[in-house]
């Protein structure tokens, strides 16, 4: 029995980390949105590690906070560690690394949606999708209720169709007891659309009371903590919790060793591709046999639980093996495992078949989000769910779509990758991915994307307000520091020495002594009498400004050559074979991947300049023709 | 659009050669390099205007030559265009070439004067074809050019190069995306340090071996091989006019190898002897044996020499497999006397097979054809050779200029985000022929080295 329960503009599958983002940011730009989830105490869980960021992750975070969306601020409130990482390796390189309680940020999360004007939560599972002439028009639910809808954004994460292994054993389910939906795969694919199977896997949770932390190496967190959310204030902020570190060592080995018959993968029980960045601890073992011992991080769950997450220790393994090996470590002699490690296959989408918008280019108004679209990561989905939930409002709104292309952002670089090139194992986020790092820095994402986020109309017009002043005195200050004259003086020049370079004879401006690599804008503090008093983050940019200036400058210039090639547009119904002088290869990788535009098409591997020129010509020729 | 130069005439000894720049920077590069007897800068000079006067690379006078402004949009490509005729030779016009690129002139890519010239209107809507056309033969006759001279060992050489970058590249990315990995090693700057130097010795070392002047000047690198007693030594004098490696009938007598500048035709060898391959005992012959494998390898052309007179051996055909990959022509010596050598087994193996005598001196007017044939008018579209090789100089050289920026920041003490990011613009000079992708890459290159994960 069918019966229709409602009408919305966006309606989003699934309320984990890019649902989430993907509903607000719906709902928050007026769209009418509704928020489905098989149960609404999982909503924005986190069914693998406790943590949010890490690096280029951190980034994301970041991003999606300057963008307007919650994680960032869901992150700061629901922190109990802080780190940020890389210190000492770069400014690019930085990232924010938090561990969050668990339940709190699902109780946030949950808070927030429930608050939110225009959205509402249903708790149902999805099992169609209802399509009219290659365009969207609901879904069904397992109850019989038909929504209508003008979009649609799945995201399903790990769920669908999930299978869980343990060793010999494996049923059909989610992480976390949660029933996995079966019936929208097919509907998927009836509608055209690609599913593939990928894999991941996650370690145990054990109890607290059974690990020796006493001869446990610690890890604090930072003492000065940088929150995620530019809107964060910095001060008040605590850690409150420590990680533990420890490791395997031969005899771990050999307990796994001799029961790798009874793990699923090596029985061939499971066909899903895995992560290349996210190996099992068996797989470790095998890979790299000549390893003598693996680390692993001890976390807490959450400040009101005694679950710990043993961080690289991800297993599929049957539970009597996973007891054995992980007693052999130090610190879990008497571990008790309260839930075992497994692994998990799921369906997820091919995402080349989806547009930069991240709608899918063969039915209108449909949208894919998150681990669904083949990516890995709390972060790396929800900054998918946002520009998902972006995109299906705008459209429904009929305005110009958002396109972040790779010079804008780590969000944008990912989705980039994911449409043009595809995934063949889950995708993380990583800071080699992005050529233009320099400028993608996680200390300036509201300046690179808060001004987008005000005019897509879900940043403030009193924080866009208060990011202009922010710019105009990095500006000021960087002016004045470099018209500013600075003459020798002794005091300087034993200041110079001891910090190892050279004294100076003659008067210079200020802005070329911070230059250089010994010193920078805060050390020669005491050398600048009339220093404004300015805010940190503001200080911040002026260093990197002046530090980093010339790679600036030609990271811009190579940003200008990609957009130029991403102006020139490829239509979509291009038969590459038709073109002459493309070689052979070219026409192969264009045909699979087709490119939406010449600097698309450049980012294929296979595709040579040669060819690049042919397309150019060719696009010429048919745009003369119209 | 940037500003683009190439040869434009065909590559032919004698005559005049043009070197032809378009774009809008023309004008000031030809300030940069040229210097008209009248005073007058090329960039004050009228459309359509000469001007005599000289090019000149450091002070030092490269040629006299003629150079002809055509204005924007006046001029074949529609851009500012400047054509510098110069005396021919191959020589004088690469260097020419060589000097305005290094003055801010990209390499033109294939058919890019064509391409421009579509693009900025010059031709009518029915050509457009003919010029897809110019650009992919001319690129596929680069590539063919650039796999077949340069196959064998350059290929290799530049492919250890990459393996080097990448290496360096997969460590710092692992160490930068894993920094709470025990397993990753932490970048050490001196260990930095002297990896950059070791890529930059083998980068500069690659950049001048390409050096088509060079070849033309030093010679082509080629190692006279095949078992003992076939004839090696005595071709060897045969070529170099005089007796130069110890000639007897003793197989094994030659076992250092012995270098030789010869002159054949127009080209100029550098010729190795080396000592006969065959399976020995004897620990000092063993020795040459070893050296002259090691010879094989580096060397731009092969001569493998047969006896015509005695039937194919083992260990003839050990040295015919390890020249499966080499620019290599057979020399079936002895022609003299009664043949008994398989011709067709050596036919399959090698693109040329030349049959001379040593001893009388007949026949080396074939291998002297097939040389000039190889390499100077080759079978290979010439422009596309020249081109090919030109651009492959050219990459090498934007990655050892950015490896060079590199350890410069690195001595500095720029932070390593800054250092990667040059690191990453070397590896990308080199990926540039292939079109292969740098971020794809070192991610690979993470993954398969390193064991990372949650």
């Amino acid at each position: 029995m069918e019966y229709v329960m409602g009408s919305y503009d966006v309606i989003v599958v699934g309320a984990g980390h890019a649902g989430v983002e993907a509903a607000l940011g719906a709902a928050r730009l007026g769209c009418s949105a509704a928020l489905f989830t098989i149960s609404l105490d999982t909503i924005s869980n986190m069914p693998c590690n406790p943590s949010i960021g890490g690096t280029a992750k951190g980034h994301l975070v970041r991003e999606i906070d300057a963008l307007g969306g919650e994680m960032g601020r869901a992150a700061d409130k629901c922190f109990i560690q802080s780190r940020m990482l890389n210190k000492g390796r770069g400014p690019a390189v930085h990232s924010l690394r938090a561990q969050a309680d668990r339940k709190l940020l699902h109780q946030y999360m949950k808070n927030v949606c429930e608050n939110q004007e225009n959205l509402d939560i249903k708790q149902a599972e999805v099992t169609a999708v209802i399509t009219e002439d290659g365009k969207i028009t609901g879904i069904k639910t397992h109850l019989g209720a038909v929504y209508h809808a003008k979009a649609v954004i799945i995201a399903t994460g790990t769920y669908l169709r999930g299978k869980i292994h343990v060793g010999e054993s494996s049923y059909t389910g989610g992480p976390d007891a949660i029933i996995a939906p079966m019936s929208l795969t097919d509907s998927l694919k009836e509608n055209g659309i690609t599913l593939r199977r990928f894999k991941t896997g996650t370690p145990c949770r054990v109890h607290r009371r059974s690990i020796n932390f006493d001869i446990l190496e610690k890890q604090d967190g930072d003492d000065d903590i940088t929150p995620f959310s530019f809107e964060t204030d910095r001060s008040g902020l605590k850690n409150q919790v420590s990680c533990y570190i420890s490791y395997t060592n031969a005899e771990t080995h050999r307990v796994i060793k001799e029961n790798l018959h009874r793990s699923p993968l090596y029985g061939g029980k499971i066909e899903g591709v895995g992560p290349r960045y996210c190996p099992s601890i068996e797989d470790k073992i095998v890979r790299f046999a000549d390893k003598e011992r693996h680390q692993l991080f001890i976390e807490p769950m959450g400040l009101d639980t005694d679950e710990y997450y043993l961080q690289g220790m991800s297993s599929s393994l049957p539970e009597d093996v996973q007891l054995a090996f992980l007693r052999t470590i130090k610190g879990l002699e008497n571990v008790e495992i309260m839930r075992p490690a497994y692994a998990i296959e799921y369906d997820c989408c091919d995402p080349t078949e989806l547009l930069p918008t991240l709608e899918f280019k063969n039915i209108s108004g449909l949208y894919g989000a998150g681990q669904f679209n083949g990516t890995s990561g709390y972060e790396e989905a929800a900054a998918q769910g946002l520009v998902a939930g972006i995109n299906a409002a705008l459209k429904i709104q009929g305005k110009e779509p958002l396109i972040l292309d790779r010079a804008s952002s780590y969000t944008g670089t990912l989705i980039d990758d994911l449409v043009t090139k595809g995934c063949d194992d889950p995708y993380r986020m990583m800071t080699s991915r992005s050529e233009y790092r320099l400028l993608l820095r996680q200390d300036n994402c509201d300046q690179r994307l808060t001004p987008i986020g005000h005019r897509i109309g879900l940043i403030s017009d009193e924080r866009f307000e208060r990011l202009k002043i922010k710019e105009k005195q990095i500006a000021e200050e960087f002016e004045r520091v470099s018209t500013l004259n600075i003459a020798p003086s002794e005091e300087l020049n034993r200041f110079l020495e001891e910090n190892g370079t050279t004294p100076m004879s003659t008067g210079c401006k200020l802005v070329d002594l911070m230059r250089r690599p010994q010193l920078n804008y805060f050390m020669l503090e005491k050398f600048d009498k009339n220093r404004p008093s300015l805010d940190f983050y503001v200080c911040e940019q002026v260093d990197l400004k002046i530090k980093y200036d010339g790679y600036i400058q030609k990271q811009i210039a190579q940003v200008e050559q990609m957009r130029k090639l991403n102006d020139k547009v490829l239509p979509e119904d291009i038969d590459y074979k038709e073109i002459k002088g493309l070689r052979l290869e070219a026409v192969e990788k264009l045909s699979k991947f087709r490119p939406f535009s010449i600097g698309h098409a450049s980012r294929i591997s296979g595709v040579s300049p040669a060819d690049i020129s042919v397309l150019l010509i060719w696009l010429e020729q048919t745009n003369r023709k119209k | 659009m940037s500003t683009v130069a190439a040869i434009s005439t065909p590559n032919a000894i004698g005559g005049i050669s043009v070197i032809r720049i378009s774009g809008p920077d023309s004008f000031c590069i030809c300030d940069k390099v040229f210097r008209a007897y009248n005073g007058k800068k090329a960039s004050e000079m009228e459309g359509y205007t000469c001007a005599y006067g000289e090019i000149s690379e450091n002070g030092e006078k490269l040629d006299d030559v003629v150079l002809t402004v055509f204005r924007a949009p006046k001029s074949y490509t529609g851009e500012d265009v400047a054509e510098i005729s110069c005396h021919g030779g191959m020589y004088i016009t690469r260097q020419i070439l060589r000097l305005v690129t290094a003055s801010g002139a990209e390499l033109a890519g294939a058919g890019e004067f064509t391409k421009r010239a579509f693009l900025n209107g010059k031709m009518s809507l029915t050509q457009a074809e003919a010029v897809m056309d110019v650009i992919s033969s001319n690129s596929r006759s680069e590539l063919r050019y650039a796999v077949a001279l340069k196959d064998g060992a350059m290929f290799r050489r530049i492919s250890s190069v990459r393996e080097k970058l990448l290496k360096v590249l997969g460590d710092l990315a692992a160490w930068a995306d894993y920094p709470e990995e025990e397993d990753i090693p932490f970048v050490e700057p001196q260990k930095l340090d002297a990896d950059l130097e070791d890529i930059r010795a083998e980068l500069s070392g690659l950049s001048s071996t390409y050096d088509y002047g060079k070849i033309i000047k030093e010679g082509i690198n080629t190692v006279i091989v095949g078992r003992p007693n076939v004839g090696k030594s005595t071709l060897m004098n045969c070529l170099s006019g005089y007796e130069r490696s110890i000639v007897t009938n003793i197989a094994g007598t030659t076992r250092d190898v012995v270098e030789e500048y010869v002159k054949v035709g127009e080209l100029t060898i550098r010729l190795s002897d080396t000592a006969g391959i065959r399976s020995t005992d004897d620990c000092i012959e063993q020795k040459g044996v070893e050296i002259a494998y090691g010879k094989i390898k580096e060397a731009d052309l092969i001569l493998a020499v047969f006896d015509s007179s005695e039937e194919l051996s083992d260990d003839d055909k050990k040295i015919i497999d390890s020249l499966s990959e080499k620019n290599a022509i057979a020399l079936l010596n002895k022609s003299d006397k009664e043949r008994k050598a398989d011709t067709g087994y050596l036919e399959a193996h090698f693109k040329y097979v030349i049959e001379i005598s040593a001893k009388h001196s007949d026949g080396i007017e074939g291998l002297e054809q097939c040389l000039e044939k190889m390499f100077i008018n080759e079978e290979i579209d010439a422009q596309g050779g020249i081109i090919a090789n030109e651009r492959q100089k050219l990459c090498l050289e934007m990655s050892l200029s950015s490896v060079n920026n590199a350890i410069s920041a690195l001595r500095a003490g720029e932070s390593l985000d800054a250092v990667t990011v040059l690191i990453d613009e070397s590896l990308a000079g080199l990926l540039r022929l292939t079109g292969e992708n740098v971020a794809d890459s070192v991610v690979n290159e993470v993954f398969s080295r390193f064991c990372v994960g949650k």
